[in-house]
Order: structure tokens, then C-alpha cells, then sequence
């Protein structure tokens, strides 16, 4: 037995950050050390501090060391494993005060979190179905199975509140007794996972996937005894290689151990579950797309109804949950309903995942009880805004979402809030803007997405964010007129209510919401063709200060175009008409002597 | 696996290894690891506190290490602290003193005064 544990993180993004290398190194100076049978090297889920990767955590004493590098592992082996003198120069600052370390749990970023959906996460060996067993893993499988009927075990997920955490909040428990009742006597029923996650900047799926491949598998069997059904799918997308590969093993494991199959625990019961493989297309995270995908066609929405608690997969009942929202199952059932509905607000109960993005200085994946405000996770949580600059919005829901601004920073975050103020809670991605975003360049960059992700089925979606995306394009090349923001107003209630599907009907979202936000800054790139976050390109131009420049030509050297000139030792002159505003001159000189105006 | 049972049984074997990374506990042990306890014997001791800990299941206690007390003619050093009694210190202790140490003090709730500092005459 080891008498410590070294957890490394293996997610993507500590993975990306060099956490494999780390793991070599350390593998090889605990046995250069001696000490393979004393401390055990466990390669765990993400911790969600990604800014701070690669993340290394020893226990029993818990000491998080953060942006580990290769040549530390000598002295963390022979100080802290070997002696037990903990490298306080290596550990999460925050971590260490005057009078010595404090817990993980009491920095700013974990304080005001609650792991529901991410226990296990940076917890367990993923691909160890033991360790997942030994935190309570199918304990709740086998409690449904030995001594619940499916109705109390719908009846137990409704109680608890739980809603879809996929982006619209649909009631799970509701979407389970639709499925298990609108058709008694089918033959065939599907449980299906959506691990399809596309919107840019979301990663709370497959870090769920990525640190506890066991905990969707559990609740897939249960939503599976639940509604009868015998066979499910997760539709995962192929760009997730690291969550793909641990969801296999996981199957793989817990077919072994029988928890999926015929008979399971001698209840009678068969489920078992494959893996379909998404090729990152946006519109098959939309319910009837996925399915139409699974079925082996292309990806494109149908109209609902029927919907698919009726007609679904292969035209059978099908229920559809996304990763999340299936991570919330098992604890509900352990723990009981009053439990989870103990947590959160009065329509939106438990927790909620947020990816945190943008301009924000704990970039990471955060779980907070429902209702906290954004201020507490973008200034305590996510430790503020980098450099000292003013907060401007956060984007909830990413391309299908709208922008909260300053005002409604002390908003509680639940569903029906978020709604209101025009925005919607998304799968949980949250982009962070300060001052120097052009609040129309991102609803452009937004757009773009939806305009390259629509499936081109329904002429609203496919040639409508076109047209609406040609408008900004107007105005941020300054050639807006005033009736291009009301023609924008028209065309985004067109595309909203014409489209057949969630891509298009919320495509306008972004848009529509930085309007009513930054109305101003809209006017100001049309009436006065001014961006003042001098982001739009057409808008702004360089210029040197005569007064600063010392003719030192590092500039003009720099520049791809030839637009400045000047002699050594004199005052240089940029030619607007030939520059292209890359910046590139800025980052070069010394002196601060060239600014946008 | 066809039962609950078997399910259980793999809880509690993988409860007590996954345990050690809770350190939320009330009752610590403190096995002094510099230079001096190393060279007297401290690594087996720190050893086997652990394991016993963890097969025995005891939740509740957090086996750690520390560097030199200044003691170091009695390394290896054992320090044993319980929510709401003194700290007791268990000196020139061995692998088989431990397992008394976890079956008697940890387990009964009875000191191995044997083993106690206080014992060495030194304290008085």
C-alpha cells in the first residue's frame, strides 16, 4: 500500500501543458529514490485551475503544486516524498500565508465552489473502475436496481429539480416519465448522451468525460432501467481523443465487472452502451441531428414533434441528456432529492459548470451552486480581470447566448434569470470581455461561427446569419448607415422565428443582445465611424507622436508592408494608406510613441 | 459481478487507499523524516502506520511527515495527536512498535506507554 499519493493531472489541459512529461520524470526519480512501493503516481481528471497547469497534488498532506515543471520533480522526490518537507516555493501561491499553508479548499478559487457534477474530477484514476468504485461508484446503480421501481426512480429526479444542463433546462425527470409513458408497448428504447459539445470556449463535458468516464456510464443505466430501455449511445465528438479513449476503457471495464450487460446484479436487467464518434459538426449537438448522425446519416435537425420521447432514435422512444446532467444522477439518488434541491434556486436547483474564458485570470472550469452571482465568479472565483482592466460582459450560452453587461454583474445566475436580461445559461461556456473587446467585432466573430456551422437545411439559418453577418461587416469597415442597425433588428427576429432548429432559432442571440446592451458603441461605429475599442481595422489608424519618437527605425524594420518611413535619428511618419494595423510597429517600439486614434 | 456484496467489497478495499487524499482528519500521526530518523529506521515506520491505517480503514487519521525536533538521538519520532487530548510522542520506535501503536492508541484508544517519551526519563 502506497502511504502517498501523487495526483497529476491528465486532462487536456494539463495534458497540452506538458503533464505526460511530468509524469515520466516523476516515475523515474521515485525510483531512482526507491520509494515505488511508498508513493503512487495516480493520473487524475482536471482540477479546473487550467491556467495554472501542469497541476500537481500530493497527498495525505494536499499540498497543490502549481506550473510544475520537469526540472522541479528532483526536489519535490527528495524534499517532499522523501522527507516530508513540502516545496513551499513551487506551491499555488495562494495556498501559502504568512503563517504556513492553508487548504486548497480555503483559496479563493475553491471556496465558493461546489463539486456535484465534478467530485470525482482530479479525485480518481479514471481509467481505474475501482477507485470510482471505492468513492461510492455504483453504489446508486445497484440501490435503483435492488430496491427502487422505475417510477420512483423518475419520481426521485423530478423532486430533485434536476434540469437539462445541456443549454434550454428542460426538466430531466419530466423528459424521463414522456419517454418511459407516450408509447407502452414499444418494442425498442434508447438512452442517449450528448458529449457533442461545440460551443467555443465550453469544455465542462469533456472534463466530465476526461476525469470520471464512470460516473455517465452509472447514470446512462439508470435513466436506462428508468424509461426501459436496454441499449444507449454517447455521441462524442472525434476531437476529444483523451475523453473518447477513457470512455472506452471505462465500458470496457465495467462490462468486465458486469455492470453493463444481461442480468445485471441479478436484477434481470440488461443494458449495454456504445460509443458513436461526431465529426465536430455544431448542429449535431441539436437533439434530432444527433440522432439522424447516430442513425448513420448526415447530421441535419428534423421538425419536432414528434419528439423523441416518443419518436427518436430509429423512430423509437429516446431520451437525450447531455454529460453534465447525467453527472448529477447518481448523487441524487445516494443522496436523495431534498438533498440536491437543498442547493441552488428556487426554479434552478444544484449546481452549474462554467468554463471560464476570455479575459479573466483564472482561466478553468468552476462548479458553483446555482444563484451566485456572476461578480463572485468573475472576481472571486476567476480572480478579476489581467492587467487592472474594467470588466464590459461576460457571454453566457457562447454562439446561441447573449452577453451579460456590468450592471447585472449582481444578478444570481439561474436559468430564468439569465432569460430575462437576454441572455440563457448554455451548456456553461463563459467568455469574460474587458475594455478593449469592439462589442460588434464579437457579435461578427460569434456569427461567423453560426455561419459556418449551419447545416443549410432551412433557408432562414443558411442565408439569413449570412446576411445579418455582411451587416456588421458594414459597419465594422464604416460603412454602416443608421437603418442597418434597425434592418438588423428585423432580420434577427426573422431568423429567430423561421428557423427549423435550436442553431438558427438562437443563431441572432449574440447580436441581439450586445445591441440592447452597447447600443451606443453600435451608433459610434456608424454615426461617427469610431470603434473605441479600436479593434474594427477600418476604423482606427496608427500614428507616431513626434514628440517620443527618437528615429531609433526599429519600427519601420518591423513593419510587413513598408509603410513607414524616416531617417536615423528623425522623426518617422507612418503611411496610412499602405498600413494594414497588424501592430506589429506598436509591440516594437520602446517609447511608446505610437498609439491608435 | 452478480451481487451488491461483491460491489461492497470493493468499496471498502478501495475506500482505505482512496482515502489518503481526504485530508479533512481529526487524529494525526507524524513520523519525523529528516536526516536523523531516516538513518535510524523511520522510512519502515512511516510504512507501516500507513498501511495499517489504510487496511484497517481508519478514516479519520492522516499519517504525515515532518523534519527534525531537535531529538535526534530518539529517531525514530512518532507523534500522535487526538481532537481534544495532549500530543503524545512515541520515541526509538519500530515497524512491530507500530502496529502495537495503531492496535492499542489508534484502534482502543490506549497509549503504548512504554514507547512514550515520558518513559525514557528524559521528560522529568
Amino acid at each position: 500500500m502506497f502511504r502517498s499519493h501523487v495526483l497529476i493531472c491528465g486532462g487536456t489541459g494539463c495534458h497540452a501543458s506538458g503533464s505526460d512529461g511530468i509524469i515520466d520524470a516523476l516515475t523515474k526519480e521515485i525510483n531512482k529514490e526507491g520509494l515505488e512501493k511508498e508513493v503512487g503516481v495516480v493520473k487524475t481528471g482536471c482540477f479546473g485551475l487550467c491556467a495554472l497547469g501542469p497541476i500537481m497534488v500530493v497527498y495525505p498532506e494536499g499540498s497543490f503544486y502549481s506550473a510544475v515543471k520537469e526540472g522541479d520533480i528532483p526536489e519535490i522526490v527528495s524534499e517532499h516524498l522523501l522527507k516530508g518537507r513540502v516545496v513551499k516555493r513551487l506551491l499555488y501561491r495562494e495556498t501559502v500565508t504568512e503563517d504556513g499553508v492553508k487548504s486548497l479548499n480555503n483559496t479563493a478559487f475553491y471556496k465558493k465552489q461546489k463539486r456535484v457534477a465534478l467530485r470525482n474530477c482530479g479525485v480518481i484514476n479514471p481509467e481505474c473502475i475501482d477507485e470510482y468504485i471505492g468513492e461510492d461508484g455504483y453504489q446508486a446503480l445497484g440501490k435503483v436496481l435492488t430496491e427502487m421501481s422505475p417510477e420512483q426512480v423518475i419520481k426521485i429526479i423530478l423532486d430533485s429539480g434536476l434540469r437539462g444542463r445541456g443549454g434550454a433546462g428542460f426538466p430531466t425527470g419530466r423528459k424521463w416519465d414522456l419517454a418511459r409513458k407516450l408509447v407502452p408497448d414499444a418494442d425498442q428504447k434508447y438512452v442517449c448522451c450528448n458529449a457533442d459539445e461545440g460551443d467555443p470556449g465550453a469544455f465542462m463535458d469533456r472534463s466530465v468525460l476526461e476525469g470520471d468516464p464512470h460516473v455517465v456510464i452509472e447514470a446512462m443505466a439508470i435513466a436506462g432501467y428508468a424509461i426501459g430501455a436496454s441499449q444507449g449511445y454517447i455521441y462524442v465528438r472525434a476531437e476529444y481523443p483523451i475523453a473518447v479513449k477513457r470512455l472506452r476503457i471505462a465500458i470496457g471495464q465495467a462490462r468486465e465487472y458486469g455492470l453493463l450487460g444481461k442480468d445485471i446484479f441479478g436484477s434481470g436487467f440488461n443494458f449495454d452502451l456504445d460509443i458513436r464518434l461526431g465529426a465536430g459538426a455544431f448542429v449535431c449537438g441539436e437533439e434530432t441531428a444527433l440522432m439522424v448522425s447516430i442513425e448513420g446519416n448526415r447530421g441535419e435537425p428534423r421538425p419536432r414533434p414528434p419528439f423523441p420521447a416518443e419518436k427518436g432514435l430509429f423512430g423509437k422512444p429516446t431520451i437525450l441528456n447531455n454529460v453534465e446532467t447525467y453527472a448529477n444522477v447518481p448523487q441524487i439518488i445516494l443522496k436523495g432529492a431534498e438533498w440536491f434541491a437543498s442547493m441552488g434556486t428556487e426554479k434552478s436547483k444544484g449546481t452549474k459548470v462554467f468554463a471560464l474564458g476570455g479575459k479573466i485570470n483564472n482561466t478553468g472550469l468552476v462548479e458553483v451552486p446555482m444563484g451566485t452571482t456572476m461578480r463572485e465568479v468573475v472576481y472571486e472565483i476567476g480572480g478579476g480581470i489581467p492587467g487592472g482592466k474594467k470588466f464590459k460582459a461576460a457571454q453566457t450560452g457562447g454562439p446561441s447566448g447573449g452577453c451579460i453587461s456590468a450592471e447585472n454583474l449582481d444578478i444570481p445566475i439561474d436559468y430564468d434569470n439569465l432569460t430575462a436580461i437576454g441572455s440563457m445559461m448554455g451548456s456553461g461556456g463563459l467568455i469574460v470581455m474587458d475594455e478593449d473587446n469592439c462589442m460588434v467585432d464579437m457579435a461578427k466573430f460569434f456569427l461567423e461561427f453560426t455561419v459556418d456551422e449551419s447545416c443549410g437545411k432551412c433557408t432562414p439559418c443558411r442565408i439569413g446569419t449570412r446576411r445579418l453577418y455582411e451587416k456588421l461587416e458594414k459597419i465594422t469597415s464604416g460603412n454602416g448607415e443608421m437603418k442597418d442597425l434597425d434592418e438588423i433588428q428585423t432580420l434577427c427576429g426573422y431568423i429567430k422565428n423561421n428557423s427549423l432548429c435550436g442553431l438558427g432559432q438562437t443563431a441572432p442571440n449574440p447580436v441581439l443582445s450586445m445591441l440592447a446592451n452597447f447600443r451606443e458603441e453600435y451608433v459610434q461605429h456608424v454615426r461617427d465611424k469610431k470603434c473605441a475599442a479600436k479593434v474594427c481595422t477600418k476604423l482606427f489608424k496608427y500614428s507616431i507622436i513626434e514628440e517620443k519618437c527618437k528615429g531609433c527605425t526599429a519600427c519601420a524594420r518591423v513593419c510587413p508592408v513598408q509603410a513607414i518611413s524616416g531617417a536615423v535619428k528623425e522623426k518617422h511618419v507612418i503611411d496610412s494608406n499602405k498600413c494594414i494595423k497588424c501592430g506589429a510597429c506598436v509591440e516594437k517600439c520602446k517609447f511608446g510613441a505610437i498609439v491608435k486614434g | 459481478m452478480k451481487s451488491l456484496a461483491e460491489l461492497q467489497a470493493i468499496k471498502e478495499k478501495m475506500q482505505g487507499q482512496v482515502n489518503l487524499r481526504d485530508n479533512d482528519k481529526s487524529v494525526r500521526v507524524v513520523v519525523g523524516m529528516a536526516t536523523c530518523g531516516i538513518a535510524a529506521g523511520a522510512r519502515p515506520v512511516l510504512q507501516a502506520f500507513s498501511d495499517l491505517v489504510q487496511k484497517n480503514g481508519l478514516n479519520d487519521v492522516s499519517v504525515t511527515q515532518t523534519g527534525c525536533i531537535g531529538l535526534c538521538q530518539y529517531e525514530p519520532i512518532v507523534e500522535i495527536t487526538r481532537p481534544g487530548e495532549e500530543k503524545i510522542t512515541y520515541i526509538n520506535m519500530d515497524a512491530d512498535k507500530a502496529k502495537e501503536v495503531v492496535e492499542q492508541h489508534l484502534m482502543r484508544g490506549v497509549v503504548v506507554a512504554d514507547y512514550t517519551i515520558n518513559s525514557s526519563g528524559m521528560a522529568k
